[in-house]
């Protein structure tokens, strides 16, 4: 066998033989679902209060125009005065009390009306109720200028514009949505995966040190195959605690959901929320809309450039990882190393998330899906947006040219590096390293 | 005498640093090659530059007369001086695996693996991890090593610290028998005694220079200095102690004997013959003990490297 498949074979079964890998294999879906389970198992004893909300109301207009819903209940006070009226709902725990004082004219009730309560009232119940007074003003307000509310109503009409790119593609709001979940989701999967295996290569490169195997190993093999080799075995072992996540979860959640009849996705993420507004209809039109629009996406160029872009990113950034943990004695003295990797890194999530969210195709969107340090993420969001093809190539080419270039740089430090003991070396020295 | 390596006018520098100047070794084949020196005199350099884990700046270094290339690494056996093994790797696994980057197949390893663990008698240590063994323990895994792929030359960077007595023994002999096999030993250490014992060739490298080397008898030959060790027993001492010490060059010695007699070492000028010293002596007295003071490794080592 050649020394590079040895070597990979080592690091990998190493790593996965390791009893804190394989606890945290089995623990992190384990932990997540768990609090999956009880944000929405909390959710849900939320929602199971009825809240009541004491109405005084000395105007007489908003008699029965309240309506009470599952979990919001209204009760009119009458032949009682504020004062009093506070004192009840307050000894009956209401969650508020609505005043509506009488006034001269209907305009000062934009102003008069007060909601007394315990806490601040929940921003979505204030907006309810205010819905129900301004409905009600509105219609009298039209009736005393002899406009009928109610054929208002019938009148009005909702646009809801199709969107269509000028090659006759359709897109919709609803469109941008799922593009941006599947970025998302990408560039987030790299940035996790590049610093819990980066972390884990550089920690492996340290062990090597400390044990001071390491010059036995390099008389032996090539610094630049230890280097790959245990890049490739620690992104294999990875690979493979991704995919057993993956798949636990899946059965963590089933197995919760029968046994306690909790359902993880009952808790609203704000994508969701967001799909639910762009969409009227129910929620399987929601679903039918959302595999549509997966289908209009260019599925084949996303999974390749994925694969591509992921690798890449990955390697990119391993490198270097595996470069500080050569530089170092132990892992206390990495933290000056891992601030400047980490940084282009971060900037590529918030330039993901909030450039590219708001303008994929914009000058910043455009200038950090090249840069190869941030390209991976940026790129993999703006991909379901569409980009050209020539496009995606060249950020490829230049992703994999500064691959080969940091890994030269790595092989340079890591071989100095992994032979020298005693003090922290400054950036300076590492230069001189690269140099020699 | 065949040369299994040879370093001719081998150079490296880190930066502004010069480790080694120029150095130019033969190691004879089937020999045991003392590389000396001071600590941070350049021997590990050196040896790193043997195993191809440094370049040399410029010079070369032959291996069986061919320049030293990158296969020829399963040649050589290196025990460097930082010793190391992963900590929670098993034993049997972590050796099979170093073994094979040697070269070694797997079924080959396993055979030599089976020998060496039962002439250590340690063949129920297979499973357990290096981090449960005592540091002796562990330097026994380490010498296995270095010596499972059978290489021609063997490197041993202070082969003897961290091990006991019985075991340093034991360890010799192993290195000795592997000679008698065949194999050529390079032996860089500071323990004189075990200079003495073992080396036939040795090389003093000093400040990136190499000072000496040769046939460890012929630098011996070479650093004498007519001194000898006398014990004589006379009558009048008082009066023939001064005698000896105003004729000659003496220097108070202590050595064992059941005589109660005058002890000294006597260093004669260059051109005097030992003869002459003892026919003066037994003229004075009786001459109980005459030998030559034949200069240690150690006494060459630290006469060398003061006088540069």
């Amino acid at each position: 066998m050649n020394h590079l498949s040895l070597i990979i074979k080592r690091e990998y079964l190493n790593k996965v033989r390791n009893k804190s890998f394989i606890i945290m294999t089995f623990l992190s879906p384990l932990i997540m679902v768990g609090i999956f389970s009880l944000v929405g198992y909390l959710s849900q004893l939320n929602n199971d209060n009825i809240r009541i909300i004491s109405v005084l109301d000395e105007s007489g207009l908003f008699l029965n125009q309240f309506e009470d819903s599952e979990h919001l209940k209204y009760n009119t006070l009458t032949d009682v005065n504020l004062s009093e009226a506070k004192q009840l709902s307050e000894a009956a725990e209401n969650y508020g009390l609505l005043f509506i004082p009488k006034v001269a004219h209907i305009e000062e009730l934009s102003e008069a009306i007060t909601f007394y309560s315990e806490d601040s009232p929940s921003l979505q119940i204030m907006a309810d109720v205010e819905n129900v007074i301004e409905d009600k003003v509105n219609a009298i307000k039209l009736g005393e200028a002899g406009i009928d509310a109610a054929r208002i109503k019938e009148l009005r009409l909702r646009v809801n514009a199709k969107q269509e790119t000028f090659r006759g593609q359709e897109t919709s709001k609803l469109g941008s949505v799922v593009k941006l979940v599947f970025g998302g989701v990408a560039g987030y999967l790299l940035f996790m995966f590049i610093i819990i295996y980066g972390n884990m290569i550089m920690r492996s490169v340290i062990e090597e040190k400390t044990s001071r195997i390491i010059e036995v190993i390099i008389s032996s093999v090539k610094p630049m195959k230890l280097l790959l080799g245990k890049i490739f075995g620690t992104t294999l072992a990875g690979i493979t605690q991704f995919l057993a996540w993956v798949i636990l979860l899946g059965i963590f959640s089933v197995l919760i959901s029968a046994i306690f009849g909790i359902d993880p996705s009952a808790t609203q993420s704000p994508q969701q929320e967001m799909i639910n507004q762009s969409v009227d209809g129910g929620f399987e039109e929601i679903l039918r809309n959302v595999f549509m629009e997966v289908n209009n996406m260019p599925i084949a160029n996303l999974v390749v450039m994925f694969l591509f872009f992921f690798v890449g990113g990955y390697l990119l950034y391993a490198s270097l990882y595996a470069a500080i943990g050569a530089a170092v004695d132990s892992e206390t003295d990495t933290q000056q190393f891992i601030l400047p990797i980490l940084m282009p890194l971060i900037l590529a999530i918030y330039v993901g998330f909030f450039t590219v969210i708001d303008n994929p195709h914009g000058t910043v969107s455009q200038v950090f899906s090249y840069i190869p340090f941030t390209s991976p993420v940026v790129m993999l969001m703006r991909i379901p947006f569409g980009v050209p093809l020539w496009q995606q190539i060249l950020s490829l080419v230049i992703l994999f040219a500064t691959f080969i270039g940091t890994v030269w740089i790595a092989a340079k430090i890591y071989r100095v590096g992994i032979l020298m003991y005693g003090k922290k070396p400054s950036y300076k020295e590492i230069f001189k390293w690269i140099k020699y | 005498m065949e040369k299994l390596l040879v370093a001719n006018n081998v150079s490296k520098s880190f930066g502004d640093y010069k480790a080694l100047n120029d150095i130019s070794i033969e190691v004879p084949k089937g020999s045991v090659f003392g590389l000396l020196g001071p600590n941070g005199a350049g021997k590990t350099t050196f040896i790193r530059i043997i195993n191809q884990i440094t370049m040399p700046d410029t010079g070369a270094v032959f291996l069986d007369g061919r320049p030293l290339e990158p296969n020829d690494i399963q040649h050589i056996g290196y025990l460097p001086e930082e010793r190391g093994l992963y900590k929670s790797m098993k034993v049997g696994e972590q050796v099979l695996y170093l073994a094979q980057l040697k070269g070694l197949t797997k079924q080959e390893a396993k055979k030599r693996l089976a020998y060496w663990f039962d002439r250590f008698e340690i063949g129920d240590w297979w499973n357990k991890k290096i981090q449960e063994l005592s540091k002796g323990m562990a330097q026994k895994i380490q010498f296995v090593v270095t010596v499972i792929h059978q290489p021609k030359l063997l490197i041993f960077d202070e082969p003897f610290s961290g091990f006991d007595p019985i075991n340093a023994n034991l360890i010799k002999d192993e290195i000795l028998k592997l000679r008698d096999d065949g194999a050529t030993v390079i032996f860089s250490t500071h323990r004189m005694e075990s200079v003495e014992e073992m080396c036939d060739h040795i090389a003093l490298i000093h400040k990136s220079n190499k000072l000496l080397d040769g046939k460890l008898i012929d630098i011996k030959r070479a650093y004498r200095s007519n001194t000898f060790e006398v014990g004589l027993l006379a009558s009048e001492k008082d009066a023939i102690d001064k005698e000896i010490r105003d004729l000659f060059e003496v220097s108070s010695t202590l050595f064992k004997s059941i005589n109660d007699e005058l002890q000294y070492k006597i260093k004669l000028p260059s051109e005097t013959s030992p003869n002459e010293l003892v026919r003066y002596l037994t003229s004075k007295g009786q001459l109980n003990h005459f030998v030559e003071v034949i200069p240690s490794a150690n006494d060459i080592f630290i006469e060398t490297v003061n006088n540069n």
